[in-house]
């Protein structure tokens, strides 16, 4: 019995902030916009009977669905929150793979202090640290003021409101996701496996292909997919450091919800983003078992 | 006797795969290694003897490469080796951990090497089965290195070594990661390996047992230089210092002043007790400082007064530590000193008639001890 409560709080606790506004959300995905408050139709009438829970459920339909195909918006957007999260994700391992890197390499005594300072930025508001990129980024910013006092250019580049700072203001934000899992792989490898590749013959480099990849491939699983899958449906980036022609999924799904007030469309946005996130998670938690029954 | 025994480093002609030419290694303001200079010779079994910080691993990681001396010339076949990477050498190590590529199965493992040399698939293959068998592997290839025992880890390691035939093969505690029984197999394995491969191979143990069983010759080391090369035998019945002597086995140490007797020299080391008698080559001067060293084994303990005894004490036990087939009696003297004689059980327990706080007489040859000036 005790046990059972044990298992039951979590249980609880993810029917309760999960499963229930999930299904929420898809009630409403099947509803219709109505101008009322709230402003989808139909309500659920419980006081009218089995025939008011029939007649909810007749009114229930995949109008919402059939729409997003007819706009091509939609599906423009989900390709471009794709296409984004994935070039991001890449850009992250590129920046966030050497950092790691360095990081497992160091002195031990430095270990904690380095780790320390990848995950100080979480100590500010992330709003915050955004704005602050657009301070930096914009025409009049920081990096243009710094790039016309070195004389590198001529006029100011414009950065802001364009994909690049988007790009820009993901890499910086989800880095440590990436830093973090890879750290652990590299840390706890054993520096004489790269002792032995070298004594049997490799250079350094292609020791570092053939053994320290590898040994720390789980680690860059790990960190693409906990950067690829919030990347994906992210919101505040792209609609403050990007431009009208930065398409995301997560801004549509905002100006549908808030500007359009389409509750019903919105949430067939969102039901539809969160089955496409399904296949990396179920992916990602493959890995982690995978590499969990390696260590066992 | 018509074997010839093999003792290439009694044989001035030959010519040794191994110089270290007084080779300094400095770490900071520590000195791992002091001005060495030592050759080790083809098909040797060469062991580095001694505690940790002794410079012992040090040596082995120069040879490796993954060394550079401060100071000095390290030649192996006649070549210096001063700027020749790891991956350029013909010398292969195992390591104290193995480092086996846990990603890699046990036949990708010991084929990793050979890979690197772009040998054609089949000379791969045939070269992996080889080695497979060697060490009696064949079952286990296609696992993984942590679906295997630490046994045959170790195996798959010295397997993965040998694999590219190296001139030298460094063994950095083979056998550490081992319990007592299984580390006695291995240590036979090991000498049958380097006898069927005829490979150079150095190790570096602090077990002195060990490396008295596989070596050829043995190197103590303390401070980062070596003590005594020799054989084992030796290196135990022939220490040439009281630090060799102790390292090597159990002993018993008296200090005293020289006395020499023609062809003896007599320890003078306590007032109102016989002196010493022992037999030495070495030049002693009268009243010099002396050490006179023995083994347990060689003092026999007995009841009565022994009648032609070179050296005879008498003492009481102290102490019995019975080790099944050895029993090893602590003897005190009256001078505080206390000797432990060994001998064999060759009797049932119930039988023996020393018991503790007994008189007794321990006694010795004159040839048994040996006399060191440090």
């Amino acid at each position: 019995m005790r046990r059972f409560l044990l298992i039951a709080v979590p249980y609880l606790w993810l029917v309760a902030l999960f499963l229930i506004p999930f299904l929420i959300v898809l009630k409403i995905s099947l509803s219709d916009i109505a101008l009322a408050r709230p402003p989808y139709m139909p309500q659920l009438d419980l006081s009218a009977g089995w025939e008011g829970i029939r007649s909810f459920f007749a009114a229930l339909d995949f109008e919402n669905f059939r729409f997003l195909t007819t706009d091509d918006l939609y599906w423009k957007a989900y390709l471009s929150s794709l296409q984004i999260a994935l070039i991001s994700t890449l850009l992250t391992l590129l920046v966030g793979y050497p950092i790691a890197y360095a990081m497992a390499r160091s002195a031990p005594e430095w270990r904690p202090t380095l780790l320390m300072l990848v995950i100080l930025p979480f100590w500010t508001s992330f709003l915050i640290r955004v704005y602050a990129w657009m301070g930096i980024l914009a025409n009049e910013g920081l990096l243009n003021q710094f790039l016309l006092w070195l004389g590198v250019i001529n006029e100011p580049l414009t950065i802001l409101n364009t994909n690049t700072a988007v790009y820009i203001g993901i890499v910086y934000t989800y880095l440590p996701f990436m830093i973090l899992p890879i750290y652990s792989a590299l840390e706890r490898m054993d520096d004489s496996l790269l002792e032995a590749a070298e004594d049997l013959g490799c250079s350094r480099m292609s020791a570092f292909w053939l053994v320290t990849i590898p040994l720390s491939k789980n680690g860059i699983i790990a960190g693409c997919f906990l950067v690829f899958i919030p990347v994906i449906g992210e919101f505040v980036i792209p609609s403050l450091l990007g431009g009208s022609g930065t398409l995301m999924i997560g801004k549509v799904l905002w100006e549908e919800f808030f500007s359009n007030r389409d509750w019903p469309v919105a949430s067939a946005v969102a039901v539809i983003l969160l089955l496409i996130l399904v296949i990396p998670i179920i992916l990602f938690q493959r890995n982690e078992q995978k590499q969990r029954e390696a260590e066992g | 006797m018509a074997q010839t025994v093999f003792a290439p480093w009694e044989d001035p002609t030959e010519k040794p795969l191994i110089q270290f030419k007084n080779v300094t290694k400095r770490f900071g303001d520590f000195t791992a290694i002091d001005d060495l200079t030592q050759d080790i010779f083809e098909k040797e079994f060469f062991a580095l003897l001694g505690p940790s910080g002794c410079g012992k691993t040090t040596m082995m990681r120069m040879l490796a490469g993954f060394e550079a001396q401060t100071e000095g010339q390290i030649l192996i076949a006649g070549q210096d080796m001063a700027r020749v990477p790891p991956n350029k050498r013909a010398v292969n190590m195992m390591f104290q951990s193995y480092a086996l590529f846990p990603h890699l199965s046990v036949w990708d493992n010991i084929a990793f090497g050979l890979k690197r040399e772009g040998k054609d698939k089949d000379k791969i293959a045939a070269r992996v089965e080889e080695m497979l068998r060697l060490t009696r592997l064949s079952k286990f290839a296609k696992r993984k290195p942590h679906q295997i025992s630490g046994g045959q880890r170790q195996r798959v390691a010295l397997a993965r070594s040998l694999a590219k035939a190296p001139k030298l093969l460094l063994l950095d505690e083979p056998l550490g990661a081992l319990d007592k029984k299984l580390r006695q197999d291995t240590q036979f394995e090991l000498m049958d390996i380097q006898e069927k491969t005829g490979t150079t191979f150095v190790i570096v143990t602090h077990d002195q047992e060990e490396a008295m069983t596989v070596a050829s010759r043995v190197a103590v080391m303390d401070e980062g230089r070596i003590i005594q090369v020799s054989t084992p035998a030796q290196i135990y019945e022939a220490p040439n210092s009281v630090y060799v002597a102790d390292f090597i086995g159990d002993v018993n140490i008296i200090s005293g002043r020289a006395r020499p007797e023609g062809d003896k020299v007599a320890v003078r080391w306590a007032e109102h007790q016989p002196d010493i008698i022992g037999t030495t080559s070495l030049p002693f001067a009268d009243g010099q400082e002396i050490h006179f060293a023995i083994r347990p084994e060689k003092v026999a303990i007995s009841a009565e007064e022994p009648q032609d005894a070179a050296n005879k004490i008498a003492g009481k036990v102290l102490d019995i530590a019975y080790l099944g087939n050895i029993s090893t009696y602590h003897v005190e003297l009256p001078t505080g000193h206390v000797i432990k004689a060994q001998t064999a059980n060759t009797r049932r327990l119930s039988r023996r008639q020393i018991t503790w706080e007994d008189p007794v007489w321990i006694s010795w040859t004159d040839t048994a001890g040996v006399l060191l000036e440090r």
